[in-house]
C-alpha cells in the first residue's frame, strides 16, 4: 500500500512538474515579450495558452541529427543523465505537511529521509556530468567551451551553495527538509535569521540554474548555442525541459530553506478544518515557488551578463569568504544567546 | 530506513525510463533525411578545423582540484553543524581551528594568483 | 528474497560490471563514465547498510569532485582518445608473484577476521550525521583537526601548480 501511494505520488508530482515546466517557459517568453516591449506569442490557444502543446509537438516530429564525428552512445547519454539528474531532485522537497485522503494520512513529499538537504546537493554536483559530457561528445568547439564552462562554474557556485546550507543547519540542527520547515512556523522564517546565508544561496541557485546573469555556458554571441549547439529534436528539449525543471527545483528548495515552505503563519490556530489547512499549505508553497520564479526571469530580462573572470572571481574570492563567514557569526551567535 | 529510501529509487527509475524513451521518439516520428552537410559538425558556417578535442586551459582543472578540497572541508562541517547546539564553546573552538588552517591555505592561493582567471 | 536483497544484488552488479569496464576498456573516457556507475552503486550500498551520510558523502566528494577532476583531466588531455591503451605483457613472474601475495593477504585477512553483524535496521531510521559529528568533536578530534592540516597542504600544492603555469608563459 505505501508502494502504491508513493507512486501515486511520484506520478501526481511528474506531472504537475512538467506541466509546469511547459507554462514556465510560456510565462518567461509572455514577461520577456513585456519587458522588451513586444507581444509575445498569444495566437496558439486563447492568450497564447496552447503554445506549449504546439512547441512540444514540433518537437516531437524533428529529425534526430547526430554530428559525424560525435560519440554516439555519450552523445545520447548526456540529455538523460541531465534530465534523469533534474527530474529526481524534487523527490525531497517537502510541499505540504499531511493530508487525509480516503481515510489514508498522506505526507506530502516524496521521501522523507535523513540527509534530504545533502541529497539535493550531490544531485546537483551530478547535474555537472550531463553538461561535460554533452559538451565533449558532440566534438564541437562551442559545445566543449559551453560545457568546460558550465562545469567550472557550477562546481564553484556549488561551493558556495553548500557552505549557506550550514548556516541553516546550524540553527534547525537537522538535515531533514520537512524538518527544517517545521523550525520555520509563524514567522521565523529563515531568511530573517540567515539574511546573508539566503543572498549567498540563491546567487548560486542562479548560478547552478544557468540562468543570467551567471548564463555564461550558452552565451549566445560568443558560443552558438553552448553545450547543446549539436542537439536536434527531443534530445535539445531534454536538455531545455532539464533547465527549467532545475530552476523549479531551485526555487522550490529556496522557497524550503528560507522562506517558510509550506508555512503560512497563523494558519493552524485558525480553527480551519485539517483538509483545508492542508489545501492551504499546499497552495501557499505553490505560490511561494512561482514568485520567485517570477523573480527569476525578470532578473534574467533585466540585467547584462557576466564576463567569465568576473563569474569566477565573484565565486571564489567574494561568495566563498562570505558565506564561511556567516557560518562562523551564525555559530558565535548561538553559542552566545543559548 | 530503507523505506524512506525507496521512493528515491523508484522516482530515479522513473525519470530514466522517461529519458530514454525521450531520446528515441525522434527516430520514431522525425523524417529521416540525413545528408553530409547536416551531420557535418557546426562552426558557424566555416569549413570545421580539426577536432575540438585540442588542448585546453589548464585553469579548469586548477578549478576543479581547488573543488575538491574545500568541498571536503564542507562535508566535514555538515555533522558538526548538526551537532552544534549539544558541543557549545568547545566545538566553536574546534571547528574555528579547523577553518582557520584551511583560511591560511586560501589567504596563500590567492596571493598566489591561484584564483586568478585570466 | 526480500526487496533488500534484490537492491543489493542489483547494486552490486552494477558495481562489479562497471568496475571491470573500468579496468578493462580500452577507451579511457568510457572507463572514466563507468567509473561514475560504480561509485553511484557503491553508494547505493551504503544506503543499504543504513549508512546514508557516507552514502551522500560519497556522492558529493567521490562523484562531484574527484570523478570531475579525472574527466577534466581525460578531456583536456590531447588526443587521449587515440591513445593506444594496450601495453605489452612484460615481466609476468614478478607481476603474478606480487599480485597474489596481494590476494593472499585480502583472502586471509576476509577469512580470519571475526565480522561483526550487526542486526538489520528497522523501524525508525537513526540519523548518522548526528554520530558522526560527536565522535569528531570527540573521541576523534585529533584527526579531524589533522584532516585539515592535509587539505592545507593539498591547497599549497594546488597554488604551486598554478604559478608553475604563469611561469611557463
Amino acid at each position: 500500500m505505501e508502494i502504491l501511494i508513493s507512486l501515486i505520488k511520484i506520478l501526481v508530482v511528474m506531472l504537475v512538474l512538467l506541466t509546469c515546466v511547459a507554462y514556465l517557459v510560456l510565462v518567461e517568453r509572455r514577461v520577456s515579450a513585456f519587458i522588451q516591449n513586444r507581444i509575445g506569442p498569444n495566437r496558439v490557444g486563447y492568450k497564447g495558452l496552447l503554445q506549449p502543446v504546439a512547441d512540444v509537438l514540433k518537437l516531437f516530429i524533428k529529425e534526430d541529427i547526430v554530428p559525424k564525428l560525435a560519440n554516439k552512445p555519450l552523445h545520447r547519454l548526456a540529455p538523460i543523465i541531465a534530465i534523469v539528474v533534474s527530474l529526481s531532485t524534487i523527490a525531497v522537497v517537502p510541499f505540504g505537511d499531511k493530508i487525509n485522503l480516503f481515510g489514508y494520512e498522506i505526507k506530502l513529499q516524496i521521501a522523507s529521509v535523513n540527509i534530504g538537504i545533502l541529497y539535493v546537493l550531490a544531485l546537483t554536483g551530478l547535474g555537472v556530468y550531463g553538461i561535460a559530457i554533452a559538451g565533449w561528445a558532440s566534438n564541437n568547439k562551442y559545445s566543449l567551451l559551453g560545457g568546460l564552462r558550465s562545469c567550472a562554474q557550477i562546481i564553484s557556485y556549488e561551493l558556495s551553495m553548500g557552505i549557506s546550507i550550514i548556516g541553516v543547519i546550524l540553527v534547525t540542527s537537522t538535515l531533514q527538509l520537512d524538518k527544517i520547515v517545521e523550525f520555520q512556523h509563524g514567522w521565523r522564517w529563515l531568511i530573517l535569521l540567515q539574511p546573508i546565508g539566503f543572498i549567498t544561496f540563491f546567487v548560486a541557485i542562479f548560478a547552478e540554474t544557468n540562468r543570467l546573469p551567471f548564463d555564461l555556458p550558452e552565451a549566445e554571441p560568443e558560443l552558438v548555442g553552448g553545450y547543446h549547439t549539436e542537439y536536434t529534436g527531443l534530445k535539445f528539449g531534454l536538455f531545455f525541459l532539464a533547465e527549467y525543471a532545475n530552476m523549479i527545483t531551485g526555487s522550490a528548495i529556496v522557497v524550503t530553506l528560507y522562506l517558510g515552505g509550506w508555512q503560512f503563519p497563523y494558519l493552524q490556530s485558525s480553527g480551519l478544518p485539517e483538509f483545508w489547512t492542508s489545501i492551504i499549505q499546499v497552495g501557499t508553497f505553490a505560490a511561494k515557488v512561482g514568485a520567485v520564479l517570477l523573480f527569476m526571469v525578470i532578473i534574467r530580462w533585466t540585467v547584462p551578463r557576466f564576463r567569465y573572470d568576473q563569474l569566477m572571481d565573484l565565486g571564489w574570492k567574494f561568495m566563498l569568504p562570505l558565506s564561511i563567514a556567516n557560518v562562523i557569526v551564525t555559530a558565535f551567535i548561538i553559542y552566545l544567546f543559548e | 530506513m530503507i523505506d524512506n529510501y525507496i521512493p528515491l529509487a523508484i522516482i530515479l527509475g522513473f525519470a530514466t525510463i522517461f529519458a530514454l524513451v525521450m531520446t528515441r521518439v525522434n527516430e520514431w516520428f522525425g523524417p529521416k533525411k540525413s545528408t553530409e552537410e547536416k551531420q557535418t559538425t557546426y562552426e558557424s558556417g566555416m569549413e570545421p578545423v580539426r577536432t575540438a578535442h585540442e588542448r585546453f586551459s589548464v585553469k579548469f582543472f586548477l578549478v576543479a582540484m581547488l573543488f575538491i578540497i574545500f568541498d571536503i572541508e564542507v562535508v566535514f562541517m555538515y555533522p558538526w553543524a548538526v551537532n552544534f547546539r549539544q558541543l557549545g564553546l568547545l566545538g566553536f573552538i574546534e571547528m574555528f581551528v579547523f577553518l582557520f588552517i584551511l583560511m591560511i591555505g586560501y589567504y596563500y592561493i590567492w596571493k598566489k594568483g591561484a584564483l586568478k582567471w585570466d | 528474497m526480500s526487496l533488500i536483497d534484490i537492491l543489493f544484488y542489483f547494486f552490486a552488479t552494477i558495481a562489479v560490471v562497471s568496475a571491470s569496464i573500468v579496468v578493462f576498456s580500452r577507451n579511457i573516457i568510457y572507463s572514466a563514465f563507468s567509473l561514475l556507475f560504480t561509485f553511484f552503486a557503491v553508494a547505493g550500498l551504503y544506503v543499504l547498510l543504513n549508512a546514508d551520510f557516507l552514502a551522500i558523502t560519497q556522492l558529493l566528494i567521490y562523484v562531484g569532485g574527484i570523478l570531475v577532476l579525472m574527466l577534466f583531466g581525460v578531456m583536456l588531455t590531447h588526443k587521449v582518445v587515440s591513445v593506444d591503451m594496450k601495453t605489452g605483457t612484460l615481466k609476468i613472474l614478478p607481476a603474478a608473484l606480487i599480485t597474489s601475495m596481494i590476494a593472499g593477504t585480502l583472502i586471509g585477512i576476509f577469512t580470519v577476521t571475526d565480522w561483526r553483524v550487526a542486526p538489520l535496521q528497522t523501524g525508525d531510521p537513526i540519523p548518522t550525521a548526528k554520530g558522526i559529528g560527536e565522535m569528531f568533536m570527540t573521541t576523534w578530534l585529533l584527526p579531524f583537526e589533522v584532516a585539515s592540516v592535509i587539505l592545507l597542504i593539498a591547497l599549497i600544492g594546488a597554488a604551486i601548480i598554478a604559478r608553475r603555469e604563469k611561469e611557463a608563459k
